[in-house]
């Protein structure tokens, strides 16, 4: 290339680097999750007793407007999370920086876009803050209708322009995303380095093509759905209105045949790390590769078929549930090759229990606990019990709380050498996944019981009969409170440091793919030579 | 920067674009929101003073930035940045926004099919009970559709024969002739504005409207969107079009061509669906 690197804040607004883009999304993502972690903390601190106490006071609100601020922040908190914190940490940041180094390109397919998939980000972000300062519900500021946004409430029970607002949210959020998607599959499939056949492509690469399959599919349905929405509330059409003839389970099924894709979004990228994880910490290569990469495939494709579990309460006859039952059941199936692949791949392995691998394995426990009550909620007869109580709160929360985020964690700490050039330390990082962990579980674990005993999702007051595990569930979060602030001081203190103190490969011959072959951190521009895989 | 590059893909020049880009959506998107709701207030101030200067100050901003944008990816075309790596790049890329946009029609559908297929009586008639047993009908009662053989045959003609027509004009740049490529575009582009125009037209002779009634609903969202389609991809075209009088093109490297008439031709296949499925099935 003819000119310099680009330096100041040009290298970062007019970026084409997908090391720096990468690393942009994840700064956001952590800004983002920062914001949603905290809104969990007020709700949790608002559950931690029956009665509604913190809300009013933190806010100044009377009990009525306390209400619907707490939806608010449930709304919130989970939109914040999947579209802002899980999405651009796994996929923008991740994503972004390692698939190119693993398959030995130079950058990203289309270097541009990439970069206008990320400063979309925060807009829509700044979007949904926004839709929290105007009028939702008449006489009340912000959107309260849940994550998934179901019509009549995000219609005429939100008429103020807080939930236009959340709907443009999403668009934006939406497009950067199918972008994002176009670019990873064209880098995957038109850039790997001369000698790698997809069948010899790393995990993570795998589960991030897969990933922006869903995502290209998937997302565009969602748009199609809240533009409805938008009509619906601004220019009087009446695709969810009954009184038009129209179906409020329309945006359901919509809604939904996104939404379980999105599901699958979110997890698939946290496998692929985990898969690179165990096999590095364990000095040997993955067991069962290709039944790996295919699994992840199979996942993919079923998770495109099974959206109506999500609605075994609205009227669906008995054989429609039948099917979405059984389809759903099997994908326990290739989630089952993953889970004793990756156990299989420890079985005899020479382990190392660094810090990411602690958080890889504490991921298999816990992903496969959230995915065993998956599977009892995969019963729509046990599901008309459970449906949009704890039990199903606690069971998304392993799967994505103390799965993805899980798998986050142990990506941030097995590629922060790479990426800072800067190690973190050892021992406060092992001190802080032992607290993260007793937090998160302490959290979520009793939520089971709560949800058994008929505790319902989404309600800011509760009978005394659910106090007590509502409590330890609270005192939960303050744990993790404490496991999160260790974790920006263990962050901290890697990238204070003065001096750059990483090898090539500093995890030793059970690390082997291409980004470890490179220097720490990598070269602006890497492999102005491709390299070539035997 | 280690070494020399010895590799044929395109490393692009830091852009001002997508970050510009990005903010007028913001401006624009905000505006939107005011737009339609000129009452309701942000910080204070009344919506439609937002709505003000948002919404136009952001698309103007918009605009400027998609021309601009692609201004360079023409000039790194011509100027053999576009590789033959990285044409095989954006035909992957133009290949997979497409098969996002199909997605996008199939929720336009799906809402199609789910109300047509299993019509509910509208609420409105009464109470549950004058609704409950009464067999709903497609399309509802008291809407009275159009002719699918008279405008939307014709539009369906228009169409096809335009598709015809790029088709000449992409053999005729593989030939190098470029009088016929010309004229084959020229007769695209045309085409593309005639259905527009009597897309135009029967929009205001309708005899419902988009508010109200599940029918104008999902078939003024499908075939809206598709109208809208056929607007970009007429553009689409004349840029192309604006390009051949440059001298751009060449047998071998003329991928922004071949991309246009792509595009045009998923929105004709789009249209086959609707006349099919809206206009004659449905209607």
């Amino acid at each position: 290339m003819a000119h310099g690197n680009p330096t100041g804040w040009k290298r970062w607004l007019f970026s084409t680097n997908h090391k720096d883009i990468g690393v942009m999304y994840l700064w956001f993502a952590f800004i983002a999750g920062m914001i949603g972690f905290g809104m969990s903390g007020l709700i949790r601190m608002e559950l931690m007793e029956p009665g509604i106490q913190v809300i009013p006071s933190v806010f100044g609100m009377n009990d009525e407007q306390a209400r619907h601020m707490f939806n608010v922040l449930t709304t919130g908190h989970g939109l914040i999370m999947v579209f802002f914190m899980v999405m651009p940490a796994l996929i923008g940041g991740f994503g972004n920086y390692f698939v190119p180094l693993m398959i030995g390109a130079p950058d990203m397919a289309f270097p541009r876009m990439n970069n206008i998939s990320f400063w979309l980000m925060p807009p829509a972000f700044i979007l949904l803050l926004l839709s929290t300062f105007v009028e939702g519900p008449s006489g009340m500021n912000g959107f309260g209708g849940g994550w998934t946004a179901y019509a009549p409430l995000s219609t005429s029970g939100h008429p103020g322009p807080s939930m236009d607002l959340a709907i443009f949210s999403l668009h934006v959020a939406g497009a950067s995303s199918i972008m994002g998607a176009i670019n990873y599959i064209t880098t995957i499939f038109n850039m790997r380095a001369p000698g790698m056949t997809l069948h010899k492509m790393p995990l993570f690469s795998w589960s991030i093509l897969i990933t922006a399959f869903l995502l290209v599919l998937s997302l565009p349905v969602l748009a199609g759905a809240i533009t409805m929405l938008l009509t619906d509330r601004n220019f009087g059409t009446t695709f969810f209105d009954p009184a038009g003839g129209g179906d409020p389970v329309l945006f359901q099924h919509l809604f939904w045949f996104f939404g379980h894709p999105e599901v699958y979004i979110m997890i698939l990228p946290a496998f692929g790390i985990v898969s690179h994880i165990i096999s590095t910490f364990s000095k040997k290569p993955i067991f069962g590769y290709l039944g790996m990469a295919y699994a992840m495939a199979a996942i993919g494709f079923i998770g495109f078929v099974v959206w109506a579990h999500h609605m075994y309460t609205v009227g669906l006859d008995v054989d429609t549930k039948a099917y979405f039952v059984a389809a759903t059941m099997v994908i326990a199936v290739p989630t089952g090759v993953k889970i004793f692949s990756w156990i299989a791949t420890m079985w005899g392995g020479s382990l190392r229990f660094t810090v990411p691998m602690m958080y890889a394995i504490a991921f298999i426990l816990l992903f496969t606990l959230g995915g065993v009550t998956g599977v009892v909620l995969s019963n729509a007869g046990a599901d008309v019990a459970l449906h949009d109580t704890y039990y199903v709160v606690a069971h998304f929360h392993y799967v994505l709380s103390l799965g993805a985020v899980f798998a986050i964690f142990a990506g941030l700490y097995y590629w922060i050498g790479k990426m800072s050039g800067k190690q973190y330390p050892e021992f406060l990082a092992k001190v802080q996944f032992w607290i993260t962990f007793i937090g998160v579980n302490m959290i979520f674990f009793p939520q089971h019981f709560l949800g058994l005993q008929g505790m319902p999702r989404r309600y800011v007051d509760y009978p005394d009969a659910f106090a007590y595990w509502n409590w330890v569930s609270s005192w939960g979060y303050l744990v993790t409170l404490v496991g999160v602030m260790l974790f920006i001081v263990v962050m901290a203190m890697t990238l204070f440091k003065r001096k750059k103190d990483v090898a090539d490969n500093p995890w030793g011959e059970g690390a082997t793919t291409l980004e470890w072959t490179l220097s720490s951190p990598p070269p602006f521009h890497q492999f102005n030579e491709l390299p070539q895989i035997k | 920067m280690a070494g020399e590059v010895k590799h044929d893909y395109h490393l692009v020049d830091p852009s001002p674009w997508p970050a510009v880009g990005s903010f007028a959506i913001l401006v624009m998107l905000i505006g939107a929101v005011f737009y339609m709701k000129p009452d309701a207030l942000l910080f204070g101030i009344e919506g439609e003073s937002w709505a003000h200067w948002g919404f136009g100050a952001g698309f103007a901003l918009l605009i400027y930035t998609v021309f601009a944008w692609w201004k360079d990816v023409v000039k790194e075309a011509e100027s053999g940045d576009h590789t033959p790596v990285v044409g095989i790049g954006l035909r992957y890329g133009m290949i997979l926004f497409i098969a996002s946009e199909v997605m996008f029609f199939v929720a336009w559908f799906w809402a199609f099919f789910n109300a047509s297929l299993y019509p509910i009586m509208p609420t409105t008639a009464g109470t549950f009970w004058d609704v409950i047993g009464n067999e709903a009908v497609w399309p509802p009662v008291g809407i009275e559709t159009f002719d699918p053989w008279h405008l939307p045959f014709i539009n369906t003609l228009i169409l096809l024969l335009s598709g015809t027509t790029v088709t000449w004009a992409h053999h005729a740049v593989l030939h190098d002739d470029r009088e016929g490529l010309k004229s084959g575009l020229w007769l695209t582009v045309l085409l593309g504005a005639a259905f527009t125009m009597v897309q135009a037209y029967e929009y205001g002779h309708a005899a419902f409207g988009f508010s109200g009634s599940i029918y104008g609903a999902t078939f003024f969202m499908a075939t809206g969107f598709h109208g809208f389609h056929v607007l970009v991809g007429t553009i689409f075209l004349a840029v192309c079009l604006g390009r051949v009088y440059k001298g751009h093109f060449k047998p071998d490297h003329h991928f922004g061509l071949e991309a246009a008439a792509w595009y045009w031709h998923f929105v004709d296949v789009v249209w086959l669906f609707l006349f099919v499925a809206v206009y004659i099935w449905g209607g």
